[in-house]
């Protein structure tokens, strides 16, 4: 059945400079307010549900604790004529409430610790592509696998106008970019982050990666898409001025989509990488 | 623990003029700890007034989206000197002000140890304070770095992050002259009888704090000088070109900057431990526990400066050992919380506004710790670091935690400073308000991080517009109420009811057993504590 959707809707996209020009086309993997975005990745769904996890552990803390607290402000009070007990110590209490939580906390990193090792995982990746991070755009580079050779820079395309509050602002304010990443769906992409000045970070939520790009170094992380869409990021590390102002685009399509799009990009490249042909017209002598 | 003691501390005739000094010399030539204490305590206030303003700056621009009135780059100017100027001008000298009111009369002692010493502690805050707040004028304005000031962005910037490294370099001074001060005067100026497990909580938790300072302020020292060097003596220790490691500077600086954050936060735990026992009219519950587990998380503080660095690129070892050290202060911290708790179960409580902030802080501050471990499990902070999570998070612990303490503090020992009762209803007032617009201004920040907005952005995008909004109405509503406060404690400095010597009917404490006001002279002969 998605094969068929992926089929039909490839089809549809015949066109790659469709492919590419539709920003406005965003996926809103935003379905609630309230918590982390809908995942779009398997880690991305491991970290939900993670998150989803401990936030009902620290609930439950928190509720019995403050449970027991309040009752205690409403019941022991003076107005209410309580006389105050003597009681101030309990070595077994102490080793109760150190051991319990110790073991909470011991759950909790049993829980996380082969998320930890799957994050740093970076081997057998079927495309490796390098984000640099620039004052400030990105450029990446597709180092390995299908589409290896391509290299573009992706910069915001919000005008400037809707900045300065001089024009309406639209549904992708500062999360639209002229060149996108473009990955194919259900693939491990890897990426290697380093940058050309400052410190910036490569960050897509919905795939649960973040990963800072440090001049000089190189640094990588992985994601596989789950689902075709695009997902927006933005620059993680304070790095000047326009830190807020070079989001991170990526499209995720179909495995066809995207070796058509690899195809337009080596032409594309390879246009521009000829020698202009050139005449040039000497003057005769007279 | 509490101490019977003899009646000491004589009423002090002030016609002796000659031991009681008046006018400027009085306060710039000041060596008594009350006076000093008072000093450090204006300063504070003021750098919390000043900050405030840099941070309303910052939420009204966040108000819409949109470059509304501040430029990207003031904006960053606005956020990094709010940090230092709250971290360094706020609430560290905050609670040296408290210790310095406090701990001489908490240990029978007559004033700290080195009394000249103390005075040149104080004075430095002051250039240091101009060179910070004079940077927003001088060309190309402040540090907008971040206050974490990473390199190498450092590089970037003009002569303003060179004056705010040679502030953070007095206040570094000032701060370790500070802590020898105290440790000196806790180890060797406590009364006859009060032997280190008799001492109030207050004064072990600053015994604590003043050694994590004189390890760590050396460190932020050595970051800050090699960002110096780097910048303008022909250095590379942070340019990778040059064969340096921007990172290194981050290890370096999170070595310093988590024991620094235990350094803001174990006083307010002296404080809360101070107030709890008190307002419910029952001995701190597990005093040695409480002790110890001040020490754990102290000691444990040292071992976990690489969960700031999660996203750095680590080493699958070094994120699960920084991963599974965070998570276990949880532990001793807990213990704390229970400890307070137990002590306030079936006590006999009142609720006057110090016990309103105490208990206030329990609760906010938990919230913030319960925040700290989802952050410290790292898979899930590669999500939540450098968004809005962190913002809330450290706001909840830093503000809801330290500021409110010393909220507590303030109210508590206001009557003992003064000599007069402070408007309660008023008190109570500025706690409701605050309590409130606290959490209308940072709860909203955990949404806004957990659906990715990045921290120190001038601008966002239109899903982050509806949180942020109602961020910057709590900001403004919470920076006002603080105005309530200056406005009780003028008026209580002015006049009000006569506070007795012990208004709060402590039982026990050194400081309720001399006079309201305290005399300028206390504890020349130094009581005997049984």
């Amino acid at each position: 059945m998605q094969n068929l959707w992926n089929k039909c809707s490839s089809l549809a996209l015949a066109a790659p400079i469709g492919l590419l020009g539709s920003a406005t086309a965003m996926a809103n993997d935003m379905t609630t307010k309230y918590n982390l975005r809908t995942p779009a990745s398997g880690m991305a769904e491991s970290l939900y549900t993670l998150h989803n996890f401990l936030l009902i552990v620290c609930l439950l803390i928190f509720v019995g604790v403050f449970a027991v607290m309040f009752y205690s402000i409403y019941a022991h009070r003076k107005s209410k004529g309580y006389k105050p007990a003597d009681f101030h110590e309990s070595t077994a209490v102490e080793i109760a409430w150190t051991v319990v939580p110790f073991l909470i906390v011991v759950v909790i990193g049993v829980y996380a610790t082969p998320i930890v090792m799957a994050q740093k995982d970076t081997t057998n990746a079927d495309i490796t592509i390098k984000a640099t991070g620039y004052q400030w755009k990105w450029g990446y580079d597709y180092l390995k696998g299908e589409g290896q050779g391509i290299a573009f820079f992706s910069t915001l395309t919000t005008p400037y106008e809707q900045r300065i509050n001089a024009q309406e602002k639209t549904l992708n304010y500062l999360s639209e970019v002229d060149n996108p990443v473009v990955v194919p769906v259900g693939k491990k992409i890897r990426v290697v982050t380093t940058a050309n000045d400052v410190i910036h970070a490569w960050m897509v939520p919905a795939f649960g990666v973040k990963q800072d790009a440090i001049p000089g170094f190189v640094r990588d992380t992985w994601f596989k898409a789950d689902r075709v869409g695009t997902y927006n990021g933005h620059c993680a590390e304070l790095c000047g001025k326009d830190h807020a102002f070079m989001p991170i685009v990526v499209k995720v399509v179909t495995a066809e989509e995207y070796t058509a799009w690899v195809a337009q990009q080596k032409q594309k490249q390879s246009v521009a990488a000829s020698p202009a042909v050139t005449t040039v017209q000497v003057a005769q002598a007279q | 623990m509490s101490a019977v003691l003899e009646p000491s501390g004589h009423s002090h005739d002030h016609d002796h003029a000659h031991d009681h000094p008046h006018g400027w010399r009085r306060w710039l030539y000041a060596t008594n700890h009350k006076d000093i204490g008072t000093l450090y305590l204006w300063f504070s206030f003021t750098m919390l007034m000043v900050g405030g303003v840099l941070a309303l700056g910052i939420r009204a621009e966040l108000f819409r989206p949109g470059l509304q009135l501040i430029q990207p780059e003031l904006f960053n100017q606005l956020t990094t000197m709010h940090g230092l100027i709250m971290v360094f001008g706020a609430i560290m000298p905050a609670f040296v002000g408290f210790a310095n009111w406090m701990i001489p009369l908490q240990i029978g002692a007559s004033d700290m140890a080195f009394a000249r010493m103390n005075n040149f502690s104080f004075w430095l805050m002051v250039p240091a304070a101009m060179l910070l707040v004079g940077s927003f004028f001088v060309p190309g304005g402040a540090t907008a770095a971040g206050w974490t000031l990473y390199a190498p962005l450092t590089s970037q910037m003009g002569i303003g992050m060179d004056m705010a490294i040679f502030a953070m370099h007095i206040l570094g001074a000032s701060s370790i002259m500070g802590s020898i001060n105290i440790i000196t005067t806790i180890l060797n100026m406590r009364a006859p009888g009060m032997t280190l497990m008799k001492m109030p909580m207050f004064v072990w938790t600053w015994l604590i704090t003043a050694y994590l300072l004189i390890a760590v302020m050396p460190v932020l020292a050595g970051a800050i000088t090699m960002t110096l060097t780097d910048r303008h003596f022909g250095t590379n220790f942070f340019n990778a070109a040059a064969g340096g490691d921007p990172v290194m500077y981050q290890h370096i600086f999170w070595f310093f900057g988590h024991p620094e954050v235990y350094i803001m936060i174990l006083p307010a735990f002296g404080i809360v431990s101070e107030i709890i026992p008190t307002f419910a009219r029952k001995r701190l519950f597990g005093y040695s526990s409480m002790v110890y587990a001040t020490a754990s998380i102290a000691i444990l503080s040292f071992v976990v400066w690489a969960h700031h660095m999660f996203t750095t690129g680590m080493p699958l070892t070094g994120q699960l050992f920084f991963m599974y050290a965070t998570m276990l202060i949880a532990v001793p911290t807990g213990v704390k919380i229970f400890n307070w708790l137990a002590t306030m179960w079936r006590g006999s409580m009142t609720f006057e506004t110090p016990m309103l902030f105490a208990i206030g802080f329990i609760v906010v501050f938990t919230i913030g710790g319960l925040t700290g471990i989802i952050l410290s499990v790292a898979p899930l902070d590669i999500q939540l670091h450098d968004t809005y999570y962190v913002v809330a998070h450290f706001h909840y612990v830093l503000v809801a935690g330290s500021l409110f303490a010393l909220f507590a503090g303030l109210y508590y020992w206001l009557p003992k400073w003064t000599g007069h009762m402070y408007d309660e209803t008023l008190g109570k007032a500025h706690f409701w308000l605050s309590m409130i617009f606290f959490n209308i201004t940072f709860f909203p920040m955990h949404f806004l991080g957990l659906a990715g907005m990045p921290r120190r952005y001038a601008d966002y995008p239109m899903q982050f517009a509806d949180f942020n909004a109602l961020a910057s109405i709590g900001a403004f509503g919470f920076g006002l109420s603080q105005l309530l406060m200056l406005y009780v404690v003028i008026k209580c400095i002015k006049g009000g009811p006569k506070a007795a010597d012990n208004p709060w009917e402590a039982d026990g404490g050194l400081e309720w057993s001399v006079p309201s006001p305290a005399p300028f002279h206390t504890f020349e002969t130094p009581p005997v504590v049984k």
